[in-house]
């Protein structure tokens, strides 16, 4: 490939197209099978309960850490202006709106966005999607629906546990480690937390990323090359294109919640 | 729909199909006869693999047609080629059990996901499956737990439990020990005759596939080099069938790759010191 040859280009710039083409194809094809899907709830509801039960600790454990890091440097800032009793609505702030979504998608996108991407790349691999197109059962409805669709339910509610332990990690550095008042803490929080604005742009921007990371996962596995190099390579591409994604349209969100 | 042993099930006319440049099948023309085992072999890379898979579906032509009792598969799409689909089974090369259910499971995933049978029934019929392969006891392992011949069996098992017309076995005997591969043959022969199916098997072992089969087809080069009964293509004077009969390892398809002269290469002039 050089880039000064018309015909390299073009070639390369008719794949991508027709990459980008099939992409967008199986995008639809999973969000019109959310029907089938639901009525075999079984098959979803596995997939919740693999997808959040296993990423549960490192999200708690994250949301402590984040938490513990935003009551610290809060007080840093906030202590200057003589505000320090606003640690409270800052913490939740910074978590409902920004951290705890964000954060919460780069971490699925590494715990459980890898393993779909595994697993599917190996069931192609191991020739199982193909038995199953022999079989007459159709993969994409059979195994990527219900992940797609359980992933899309998963990572809001992996969210707000990661809100509400940061929140209690904020309290415990904040109050029981600094010494800020628990009543101007809590009360502080509680009248500048919009419910709209703040919770639901956070819940808006957490289902936006469900969607991101286990589309890309997701496809990233149905693609991948059925050797062992092409699958350890498709598990690294999700990891990258989902936080690259993830990151780029927390900017988009972000801006376009402004200027409503 | 004529059931007359004298229509070929399945028949490829004059198919061509090619990966890239590469052309696999040239103008092959095959007849699968109805009721018997037809056994598909020919050197690696020869195109036999592609013959299921079109068969299956899987690819298209890109010339020719592959009739799947009087249909052309290569037009079909969607559920009427799952309707087709239906009424085969494959066996692929390495089983390709499903990883994350277990034996029981595997074989009861095509009831589940195409009828709506109650769990007795399904259990049952599983059984009666695993039992034709011999693995009613293994009903609870795990695909990592079995041995490769069993994970054929298990394969074959769920292959079979929709009862199909038509089964395609991918290499059944690559791989497996001498008693396995002995098992797995007679297997093959006993489901052919006792359901009634049509059995197409892709092989290179020579002994036990002209043991078992009724006829047998060489593939080289994109087309049939032999066709017929296995005592038939024994006797066969065409040098690369004779080749691949005996497994001479020089003949029409050479040991050395293509690639310099031997003097070229180790520098050595033809003929005499340099």
């Amino acid at each position: 490939m050089s880039w000064y040859k018309p015909a390299d280009v073009g070639f390369a710039a008719r794949r991508l197209l027709g990459d980008i083409g099939a992409a967008a194809r199986l995008f639809m094809r999973l969000l019109a099978l959310a029907g089938p899907a639901f009525r075999r709830f079984g098959l979803v509801r596995d997939q919740v309960h693999f997808l959040g039960n296993y990423s549960l600790a490192i999200i708690a454990v994250s949301g402590l850490f984040v938490g513990f890091v935003l009551a610290l440097q809060g007080y840093y800032i906030l202590q200057r202006y003589g505000s320090a009793e606003a640690l409270g609505m800052m913490v939740a702030l910074s978590l409902l709106r920004e951290l705890g979504p964000v954060v919460t998608a780069l971490l699925f996108a590494g715990r459980a966005g890898t393993s779909l991407t595994a697993e599917i790349g190996l069931m192609r691999a191991g020739e199982q999607l193909s038995a199953m197109e022999m079989m007459a059962v159709d993969p994409v409805r059979r195994i990527l629906a219900p992940r797609f669709w359980a992933g899309i339910i998963v990572l809001p509610l992996l969210t707000a546990i990661f809100n509400a332990v940061g929140i209690m990690g904020g309290w415990g550095v904040g109050v029981l480690m600094i010494g800020i008042d628990p009543g101007s803490f809590w009360s502080q929080m509680q009248g500048g937390v919009d419910v709209w604005q703040d919770v639901g742009n956070g819940v808006v921007k957490s289902v936006v990323f469900g969607f991101t990371v286990t589309f890309v996962a997701l496809l990233q596995g149905y693609n991948a090359r059925p050797t062992p190099e092409g699958v350890s390579r498709a598990t690294t591409r999700t990891v990258v294109m989902a936080s690259l994604a993830v990151l780029a349209l927390d900017l988009v969100l972000t801006a376009m919640m402004f200027s409503i | 729909m004529d059931d007359s042993p004298l229509t070929p099930f399945v028949e490829l006319r004059n198919v061509t199909f090619g990966y890239g440049d590469r052309a696999v099948l040239d103008g092959l023309n095959l007849s699968i006869p109805r009721g018997k085992v037809t056994a598909l072999m020919g050197a690696s890379g020869g195109g036999k693999t592609t013959v299921l898979r079109l068969i299956g579906g899987q690819q298209r032509a890109q010339q020719g047609e592959v009739l799947f009792d009087g249909q052309d598969v290569g037009t079909l799409q969607g559920p009427a080629l799952y309707a087709a689909r239906r009424r085969m089974g494959m066996l692929f090369q390495f089983g390709a059990l499903f990883t994350d259910l277990s034996v029981f499971e595997n074989v009861a995933f095509p009831l589940r996901e195409h009828t709506d049978l109650p769990e007795a029934l399904v259990r049952d019929i599983v059984l009666m499956k695993l039992n034709a392969v011999g693995l009613r006891g293994a009903r609870n392992l795990m695909p990592s737990e079995v041995s490769g011949g069993m994970a054929r069996r298990v394969a074959l098992a769920r292959a079979i439990a929709l009862d199909p017309e038509l089964v395609m076995y991918d290499e059944p005997f690559a791989g497996l020990d001498p008693i396995s591969l002995g098992t797995a043959a007679q297997l093959i022969r006993r489901l052919n005759d006792a359901m009634g199916l049509t059995s197409i098997v892709v092989s290179h072992d020579i002994d036990e596939t002209f043991h078992i089969a009724d006829q047998v087809v060489v593939l080289a080069n994109g087309k049939v080099a032999a066709q017929g009964t296995p005592a038939e293509v024994r006797a066969s004077t065409d040098p690369l069938v004779h080749q691949f009969v005996n497994a001479l390892a020089d003949g029409p398809v050479r040991l050395h790759y293509p690639g310099p002269d031997v003097e070229q290469d180790f520098g050595v002039a033809r003929g005499g010191e340099p």
